[in-house]
């Protein structure tokens, strides 16, 4: 007897993974862009979080230390302007509305202006750093960033010859931001670099975490990370920065001078006023660790600082 | 009952701690929870006197050593958590810890100021002391919740609101303390 097969689906007609996938993610996300749309201010597209950034090559600047799982770097964060408490951001920043995004790039440059985050995000070739972050509070992670030097988008805007200073100023927004209703610090943050800092290779205009746009709580969509400083300077969700002559006050500074200085350098032997600095906890490990100078970037950073007085500048 | 009530809290984070519920830093969140019912077990203890002299009721009373048992107990699994799991006891570092940073000392010296009171908790200590000496002694207990949310307050990094509630509630109850001596007390002595 005959048994007629089924003639074969030709390969081309399976659909590709990635093809079914972001279908699956339009679609799921169709509802709450409709909602968006409707209700504007109240809900952002969750689609949009998980959106992956385009093959990011590897950086020599990466280390290679383990990263810090996925979920503790998306589910412990200091993010105020969603709440004090580090569980706060990942439940309260679905709000944070990240399409369309502008950031102004003004003050003293020669190339001054607003620019959407698809251009940014195609400014220069997308790199993986694999960072360590260590938290002024006393612990750290590893992480695996998305993103290309800062100095690229300062570059391209020419500063001009007073510029000594960069200042990044993040959204201001109590509507999308729940956090900014309360007075915990004066909004916007705001937090700055000197020029040659914020030209360093080491320091990245961040889009993503792990291969994928950053999730609302790690800063999207766009994000500073430098990471020999305390985790407070790389500023989040930025929309402006601003080339200047003086030195920018930052949120932090403002809030408590005593305690939070301009450059905020990682360094194990100047204490923080209420607490040490010598040692932290690497989150996943149970045994503090040392900290190091410059959380290990001191070979690439220390001469940034040659002559200063580092308990003085903390 | 209330005996095992309060134990729910130690309940509470095992179970968290089996189920991995304690976040990224389960050291910090067992520090901070053991911390906070610490204070709450004073904030209660502390209540009683006022719930007695506004109710009439005499019952709480009964209760009350039983409570600030807890509260020594809850401020020693602190203690331990910090010593052991957050120090690993590196005494040098305990012991910077104790003298240079003003929210450890004042914790500690918190903490040791209540072990005397668990000590002379029994009957049979109440006895040897004698009441009065015995209820002087145990008037530290205002000190060291004062100590407790002092403590509590220097330690958070700009947002104070949760310390602030609970010097709230402590400076109601020791407010109400303070007006039931200066108005005499005997005008407001309940029904019973």
């Amino acid at each position: 007897m005959l048994i007629k097969r089924p003639s074969d689906i030709r390969p081309s007609e399976i659909t590709d993974r990635e093809i079914y996938r972001a279908r699956r993610r339009f679609l799921q996300g169709a509802p709450a862009a409709l909602a968006a749309a409707a209700l504007p201010g109240l809900f952002s597209t969750p689609a949009l979080a998980a959106q992956k950034l385009p093959g990011a090559g590897k950086s020599p600047y990466s280390t290679r230390e383990p990263a810090t799982p996925y979920k503790e770097v998306t589910t412990y964060n200091n993010f105020y302007e969603f709440g004090t408490d580090k569980a706060d951001p990942a439940r309260a920043a679905r709000t944070l509305i990240t399409r369309p995004w502008t950031v102004t790039i003004e003050g003293e440059v020669k190339k001054p202006g607003t620019h959407g985050i698809e251009e940014l995000l195609r400014l220069a070739p997308l790199e993986e750093r694999v960072y360590r972050l260590r938290c002024v509070e006393g612990w750290s992670m590893v992480i695996p960033w998305t993103g290309f030097s800062l100095s690229e988008v300062i570059r391209r805007a020419e500063p001009t010859g007073n510029a000594r200073y960069v200042e990044f100023v993040s959204l201001h927004d109590p509507r999308q931001m729940p956090g900014q209703r309360s007075g915990v610090l004066d909004w916007p943050y705001v937090e700055g670099l000197r020029l040659d800092e914020a030209m360093h290779p080491l320091t990245l205009l961040a889009f993503g975490l792990y291969g994928e746009a950053l999730p609302q709580q790690n800063g999207a969509p766009l994000r500073l990370v430098v990471p020999w400083k305390y985790g407070f300077k790389s500023a989040k969700s930025i929309v402006k920065i601003r080339l200047v002559e003086k030195p920018p006050v930052s949120a932090w500074m403002r809030a408590a001078p005593g305690e939070y200085g301009f450059f905020s350098n990682v360094n194990p032997a100047v204490d923080h006023p209420r607490w040490s600095q010598a040692r932290e906890r690497r989150i996943g490990e149970f045994l503090k660790r040392p900290t190091l100078p410059f959380n290990g970037y001191g070979d690439q950073v220390a001469q940034l600082y040659a002559g200063m007085d580092l308990k003085k500048y903390f | 009952m209330l005996f095992l009530a309060c134990l729910i809290p130690l309940g509470r984070l095992m179970w968290l701690g089996f189920d991995g519920g304690l976040g990224a830093n389960p050291i910090e969140f067992i520090t901070r929870s053991s911390g906070t019912w610490t204070l709450t077990f004073l904030l209660i203890t502390l209540g009683i006197t006022p719930l007695r002299r506004l109710s009439g009721w005499q019952w709480p009373l009964r209760l009350r050593r039983m409570l600030g048992l807890y509260a020594f107990f809850y401020a020693c699994l602190h203690f331990t958590t910090y010593l052991w799991l957050d120090q690993f006891f590196d005494f040098s570092s305990i012991y910077q810890d104790i003298f240079k940073r003003p929210f450890i000392t004042i914790g500690f010296a918190s903490f040791l100021l209540l072990i005397p009171l668990a000590l002379t908790s029994t009957q049979a200590m109440m006895r040897r002391l004698g009441g009065r000496n015995w209820q002087r002694l145990h008037r530290l207990v205002y000190l060291i919740a004062a100590g407790g949310v002092v403590h509590y307050w220097w330690l958070v990094k700009k947002d104070v609101t949760q310390p602030a509630i609970y010097a709230a509630v402590l400076a109601l109850l020791l407010g109400y303390r303070l007006w039931f001596r200066l108005t005499g007390g005997a005008k407001h002595h309940p029904k019973s």
